[in-house]
């Protein structure tokens, strides 16, 4: 069966989606991920859609679902190099994203992510210290 | 004599009468006549009079009138290109009918007869003048089609004001179409330079409504989901007041009275710090 590879990288993980995203592919892919980012303890997920030139309802969707499942899991989500046509589509579809984080590019992404858990990490420490 | 045969041999005088009427209309402009305009309207009275046979004098909308219909739709449309008024197009023809009926009155002397005819020809050249309205009318709506080309293309640029910073100073009213072009231009120009915060100037709207406010909240959030920040400047206080009256929330976006604000707050975001030369010798204690 097809599959979306998923790379481990530190406590991220990285997704090149290169393919259009059929239905079934796309529900594997939320289930892969979700499985490793337990496994691997992954504090990010870097979902690069840099490639992809439609994006449906059901897509937009699954992508935040995945947010919502990792944020519960601890770990962030950015949704990096969204293609100005799509951004299009999404925003007439009614589509906002609430908790996806959006990038330009990966090298971004990356950053953005350090940033958050970074940041998350300070506030815990002064919770702790008190 | 024939009506026809009365038009066709009398075509020159139909001319020059047509002139005179044509030029005690325009009054001082009566010299501006050209040798150019004088040839032109010949060569319509000529083609016109040459078209008129037994069958097609009765019939206005005969083929035996397609080419003089045409010349006339070629001479509206340039009419138009150089901005003549409706008025003076409609008189143009107008005056060509009062010229052959003052011709066929003067050769038919049967009451009855010039009344039958002087009603055909009448018919026939009211037809050619809505003929040649319709393309007066085509060639001022292409010159404005054209124009509303150019204006969405010219006003809406996309600045680069610093690295990783985009302006977009959107003039005249922002309508369904031009939000798209807007979008589109400033997306793409996001992909290209990289850049993470694009700054809206709307200090070039004149109104703000409902409307023009979910066009925006649409490219603002377009440009979120692109990685990019995005900055509404150039807010006016009256804008400021409409949107609150009509219970339009921007609560979720930033927004500046001025660019220069916009771009502060900018720079703030990149972490970047503007800083007098004078004042930075004094702080590294050169």
């Amino acid at each position: 069966m097809e599959k979306i590879p998923i790379l481990k990288f530190g406590e991220f993980l990285l997704v090149t989606i290169q393919v259009d995203l059929y239905d079934q592919l796309a529900e594997n892919l939320e289930a892969d991920l979700i499985n490793l980012v337990r496994k691997h303890h992954s504090r990010g997920v870097l979902i690069d859609i840099s490639a992809v030139s439609i994006i449906d309802s059901f897509m937009g969707r699954i992508l935040v679902n995945i947010a919502k499942m990792s944020k519960i899991m601890d770990a962030e989500t950015v949704v990096t190099g969204m293609q100005p046509a799509v951004a299009i589509t999404l925003i007439e579809l009614g589509l906002h994203f609430e908790g996806v984080y959006n990038a330009l590019n990966i090298e971004k992404g990356m950053e953005l992510l350090r940033s958050k858990i970074y940041n998350l990490d300070e506030d815990h420490d002064i919770y702790s210290s008190e | 004599m024939s009506t026809i045969q009365a038009l066709q041999s009398n075509s020159k005088l139909i001319t020059e009468k047509w002139l005179l009427l044509q030029a005690s209309e325009e009054g001082d402009f009566a010299d501006a006549q050209t040798e150019e305009q004088k040839a032109e309207a010949a060569e319509l009275v000529t083609s016109l009079v040459k078209s008129l046979t037994e069958n097609s004098i009765d019939d206005p909308d005969s083929d035996a009138f397609s080419k003089v219909k045409e010349n006339v739709g070629i001479l509206s449309l340039s009419r138009a290109r150089q901005g003549y008024s409706p008025r003076e197009t409609a008189t143009f023809i107008l005056r060509l009918k009062e010229a052959m009926l003052e011709v066929l009155s003067s050769e038919i002397t049967d009451a009855k007869q010039l009344y039958a005819d002087s009603l055909k020809i009448s018919k026939i050249l009211d037809n050619i003048m809505i003929n040649s309205f319709e393309s007066f009318i085509k060639g001022r709506e292409d010159i404005i089609m054209r124009q509303t080309d150019e204006i969405t293309e010219i006003s809406t640029p996309v600045i680069r004001v610093w690295d990783g910073v985009l302006a977009l100073p959107i003039i005249g009213t922002l309508d369904s179409s031009r939000t798209q072009v807007v979008m589109e231009s400033l997306l793409q120009q996001i992909v290209e330079s990289e850049s993470s915060i694009a700054i809206l100037d709307i200090s070039g709207v004149p109104a703000v409504d409902t409307l023009v406010a979910q066009h925006l909240i649409k490219t603002v959030s377009a440009t979120r989901l692109m990685g990019a920040e995005c900055i509404i400047s150039g807010i006016r206080p009256e804008i400021a007041q409409t949107i609150v009256h009509l219970g339009i929330d921007l609560s979720g976006i930033i927004t500046k009275a001025t660019l220069a604000s916009a771009l502060r707050t900018s720079f703030d975001m990149l972490r970047y710090d503007v800083v007098k030369k004078s004042e930075r010798k004094l702080a590294t204690g050169a």
